[in-house]
C-alpha cells in the first residue's frame, strides 16, 4: 500500500484525493528523466545525436547530466570491460534512489559483438546492474534510445515510489584478482588503504 | 574524488605556508566526452605539472578476435575500432587484405570508397571540432557541427541502411552499389557544405572567447611532432605538412586537385582550424570525384568469400580523420589471419598528452586532450 | 622514392646490411638478428628514416618476431625492419632514445605479449589493468573466460 494512501487514510478516512496524488508524483517523475550518459564506445554517438537537434531528448524531459547525483537514468551506451566495470558500479552507487538503468546497444545488453573470443568484455551490463530497459542494436537508432525512455516512463509510471526498489540478487562482480573491495582500480585501493590511516606506498599513482 | 598526497619536497610559499601538490584523477567517465580516458594530473594549484593518461578502458581484444574470424567477418570489428570514422576504418583494412591476396579493386568501387571516406572525414571532423567547442564552453557549436555531421550520416544512412558503423567497404570492393539518386543527393549536400563551414569558422574560430581558450594551449613543436610518430591534423597544425594522400599517393588521389591545411604554432587553435579547413577540401574532392565516376563493378568480380591469401605478410595504412591508419596482417594460408595489427594514430598522438599539458591549468587539460582527438575505439582496440 | 631506388640508397650507404634487405608484397624487409637490430635501426635513422610507424610483435611457434616500420619523409619510403627474439628469454633493447614514438608501442607490445624491452624508461602495462596475469596475444594464452566462436564456415 502506497505510504501517502496511509497517511491519508489516517488522516481522512477516505484515500480517495491523496490516492490521485500518488499517481501525479509517478506521472511527473517519469516526465523528466534526468540521464545520466555512461557512454564508452559507438553508442555514446547515438546518444549524443540524441541528444541534439535532430532528435532532441529535452522535449521529452530527459536531459543528459553527467553528475550521477543529480540524475534518474544511467543510460550504459557502448561496450563495458572488466577494467571499466568497477567505475560504471561506482557511479552507479553513487546515484540516490530511485534510479533505473537502461542498457543500449548490444554491447550492453550481451556483450554483442565482443561476446566471443574476447577476454576483457563483460558480456552485458546486468552481470552487476539491475538493468530497467534493454534496448538492442549496433548502435541503436536514436529515435530507438527515445522509445527506450518512454518505456521507462511507462515503468516509471506503474511502480511506486514508495514502495522502493527490490534487487532481487546480488549484484557483484568477480573481477581478475580481487572481489568487489579489492578492485583493480588503483587509485580506489590506495584511497582506501588511506582512509583506513595506512599511508600511500610512494607519492606517485601507477 | 581527490586523493591529497603528501609531496616528497614541501614547498613554502611567501607566507610561509606548506603547499602541496594534488594528484587529481580525472577519472574514466568525466563529462567532456571524449570517451574512456583516465588522467592522473598532479596540479600545484590549478597548473598541472604532471599528466599521464591510463587507457586500457575499452580495451575489447579486437587484435586476438581477428584470429579467429575469417577476413570478411573481421570487417565489421574494424567499423569498430574508429567508431567515428568507419568507413575509413573498414577501408585500411581492406587495403591490407587487398595487398596481401593480390585482389585487384574495380575503378568504380575506388571512387565509391574515395567518396564515402571524404564524407566520413568531414563527419569525423565535426564530431571533433564539435567537441572542442563543448570542452570550451560553446555548446551551441557542438550542435551546429552535429547537423553538419547529420547530414553526412543521412547520405550514409540511404547508402548502407545503418547511421554509424557502415561495413561498407569489403576487400575487393565496396558491399552495393549507391541507391539511385543517391549521387545526386551527394553533389546537393557537398555543394551547401563549404558555406556552412565557413559559416562555423565565423561563428567559433573568430569569437574572441574561443581564441582565447584555444590559442597559445598546447603548442608542439615539428620537431617533437616527427619524434613522436604524430601524424594527421596534430602535425599538420604544426606545420609537418604530412598527408599519406599526397605522399604515398594511394587509391585514385593523384587525380584530384585539393590543398593540404597546414598550421604554423601548433596550439589547439591550429588543429581545430587545420580540421575544419580540411573538412572543405573533402568538399572540394568529393566534387571532383562525382564529375569522374563512370558506371561499372563495385565488387572484384570471381573473388571468393573464403580468402585464403599466401602466406606472408602486408601493411597498408591510409590518411584518416586522426592520422596515418594502418593495418599489418599475418596470413598463414588459412581463411583466418595469423596476427592482425592496427596502427593507430589516435594511440601514438595521445602519447603526446604527457608533453603537451604541463603548464597549463586544469581546464586547459581537457582542450588538449581534446585536441589532440582520441577516439577510443582506436586507442585501446 | 620506391623500392629499387631505396635498395640501391641502402646497399651504398650500408653494404652490410644489403643481403638481409627484401621486397615481400611491394614493401621492403630488412630482416637482421637479435644482436644487430639496435645498430640496424640506427644506421636506418641516420639514413634518413625519422619516423617510426609502429613496433609489434608476432608469436611464431618457436620464438617472437618482433616487427617495426620506419618511414623516411623526405625520401617517401617505408622499410620494415624484423628481428627473432626466442620464446624462453623475450627481452630485447629498446628504440625509444632514436624515436621516443617508440614508448607507448613497446609498453602495448611487452602488455600483449610479454616482450620486455631493455633500457625503457617506463616498462609496464599499458592496455590492460596491472594485475592482470598473462599476456593475452601469445598463441598459448589460456583463459577460462574467453568463449570460442563456432566454427561455423
Amino acid at each position: 500500500m502506497a505510504l501517502v494512501d496511509r497517511i491519508g487514510k489516517s488522516l481522512t478516512g477516505a484515500p480517495l484525493v491523496l490516492t490521485n496524488v500518488d499517481a501525479l508524483i509517478d506521472w511527473s517523475r517519469g516526465q523528466s528523466l534526468w540521464a545520466m550518459p555512461m557512454g564508452t564506445a559507438c553508442c555514446a554517438m547515438e546518444l549524443i545525436a540524441a541528444s541534439f537537434s535532430k532528435f532532441d531528448f529535452d522535449r521529452l524531459g530527459s536531459f543528459p547530466r553527467p553528475d550521477p547525483r543529480h540524475t534518474d537514468v544511467m543510460i550504459v551506451a557502448g561496450t563495458i570491460t572488466r577494467r571499466m566495470a568497477p567505475a560504471v558500479k561506482r557511479l552507479w552507487e553513487q546515484m540516490p534512489e530511485p534510479k533505473y538503468c537502461i542498457a543500449m546497444g548490444n554491447c550492453a545488453v550481451s556483450g554483442g559483438i565482443f561476446y566471443y573470443d574476447t577476454y576483457s568484455v563483460v558480456r552485458g551490463v546486468d552481470e552487476f546492474l539491475p538493468v530497467d530497459v534493454y534496448l538492442g542494436g549496433c548502435p541503436p537508432r536514436p529515435e530507438a534510445l527515445q522509445d527506450a525512455v518512454l518505456q521507462l516512463r511507462e515503468l516509471v509510471r506503474s511502480r511506486s515510489i514508495a514502495e522502493g526498489r527490490e534487487y532481487d540478487r546480488d549484484y557483484t562482480l568477480p573481477l581478475p584478482g580481487g572481489d568487489r573491495a579489492g578492485t583493480t582500480d588503483p587509485g580506489r585501493a590506495e584511497a582506501a588503504g588511506v582512509l583506513a590511516g595506512g599511508t600511500p606506498e610512494s607519492g606517485d599513482e601507477t | 574524488m581527490a586523493i591529497e598526497v603528501e609531496s616528497r619536497t614541501p614547498v613554502h610559499d611567501e607566507d610561509g605556508r606548506a603547499v602541496e601538490e594534488l594528484v587529481l584523477n580525472v577519472g574514466p567517465a568525466h563529462p567532456s566526452t571524449h570517451g574512456v580516458c583516465r588522467i592522473i594530473a598532479h596540479l600545484d594549484g590549478e597548473v598541472v605539472t604532471r599528466a599521464e593518461p591510463v587507457i586500457g578502458y575499452l580495451h575489447r581484444g579486437i587484435e586476438k578476435m581477428a584470429e579467429n574470424r575469417t577476413y570478411l567477418q573481421i570487417v565489421p570489428l574494424t567499423d569498430r575500432l574508429d567508431y567515428v570514422g568507419s568507413m575509413y576504418a573498414n577501408w585500411a583494412y581492406c587495403r591490407a587484405v587487398e595487398r596481401l591476396a593480390g585482389i585487384g579493386v574495380p575503378e568504380r568501387a575506388e571512387y565509391l570508397r574515395v567518396i564515402t571516406c571524404e564524407l566520413q572525414r568531414i563527419a569525423s571532423h565535426m564530431m571533433s571540432i564539435g567537441s572542442t567547442g563543448a570542452d570550451t564552453g560553446a555548446f551551441t557549436m557542438f550542435v551546429y557541427a552535429f547537423d553538419v555531421r547529420e547530414r553526412v550520416v543521412e547520405l550514409f544512412e540511404a547508402l548502407t541502411g545503418s547511421r554509424l558503423t557502415y561495413c561498407y567497404v569489403r576487400p575487393g570492393g565496396v558491399a552495393a552499389d549507391a541507391p539511385e539518386g543517391w549521387l545526386d543527393d551527394v553533389r546537393r549536400v557537398v555543394g551547401e557544405m563549404p558555406a556552412r563551414l565557413a559559416e562555423l569558422d565565423r561563428l567559433f574560430f573568430g569569437n574572441v572567447i574561443a581564441r582565447g581558450r584555444l590559442k597559445g594551449v598546447g603548442v608542439l613543436d615539428v620537431a617533437t611532432a616527427v619524434a613522436w610518430g604524430a601524424s594527421g591534423p596534430v602535425a599538420r597544425g604544426s606545420g609537418v605538412g604530412w598527408d599519406l594522400r599526397k605522399s604515398d599517393t594511394y587509391s585514385l588521389y593523384p587525380r584530384f586537385d585539393f590543398d593540404v591545411p597546414v598550421g604554423e604554432r601548433g596550439d589547439a587553435y591550429d588543429r581545430a582550424r587545420v580540421r575544419l579547413w580540411e573538412s572543405v577540401e573533402s568538399c572540394r574532392i568529393i566534387e571532383q570525384a562525382l564529375d569522374q565516376i563512370e558506371p561499372g563493378h563495385v565488387h572484384a568480380p570471381g573473388l571468393p568469400r573464403l580468402l585464403k591469401p599466401r602466406p606472408g605478410d602486408a601493411y597498408d595504412h591510409i590518411e584518416s580523420a586522426r592520422g596515418s591508419l594502418g593495418v599489418y596482417l599475418v596470413s598463414d594460408g588459412s581463411p583466418r589471419p595469423y596476427r592482425m595489427k592496427v596502427r593507430s594514430p589516435a594511440f601514438c598522438n595521445l602519447a603526446l598528452l604527457p608533453l603537451l599539458a604541463p603548464g597549463h591549468t586544469i581546464s586547459d587539460l581537457v582542450v588538449i586532450l581534446g585536441s589532440l582527438d582520441p577516439v577510443f575505439g582506436e586507442v585501446d582496440r | 622514392m620506391n623500392i629499387d631506388e631505396l635498395r640501391e640508397h641502402l646497399c651504398g650507404t650500408y653494404p652490410d646490411l644489403c643481403p638481409l634487405f627484401s621486397i615481400e608484397f611491394g614493401d621492403g624487409v630488412l630482416i637482421v638478428d637479435r644482436g644487430r637490430y639496435w645498430s640496424a635501426a640506427k644506421d636506418l635513422k641516420d639514413l634518413g628514416f625519422d619516423r617510426l610507424g609502429m613496433i609489434t610483435a608476432v608469436d611464431g611457434v618457436d620464438d617472437f618476431e618482433i616487427v617495426a616500420r620506419v618511414t623516411a619523409r623526405e625520401m617517401g619510403a617505408h622499410i620494415f625492419l624484423k628481428t627473432h627474439v626466442p620464446r624462453d628469454e623475450p627481452a630485447i633493447e629498446t628504440l625509444t632514445d632514436l624515436w621516443p614514438a617508440a614508448d607507448w608501442q613497446e609498453r602495448e607490445v611487452y602488455d600483449l605479449f610479454g616482450i620486455s624491452f631493455r633500457g625503457h624508461p617506463d616498462m609496464r602495462r599499458i592496455l590492460l589493468p596491472d594485475d592482470w596475469v598473462g599476456h593475452p596475444l601469445r598463441k598459448d594464452y589460456r583463459d577460462e573466460r574467453i568463449i570460442r566462436r563456432p566454427d561455423y564456415i
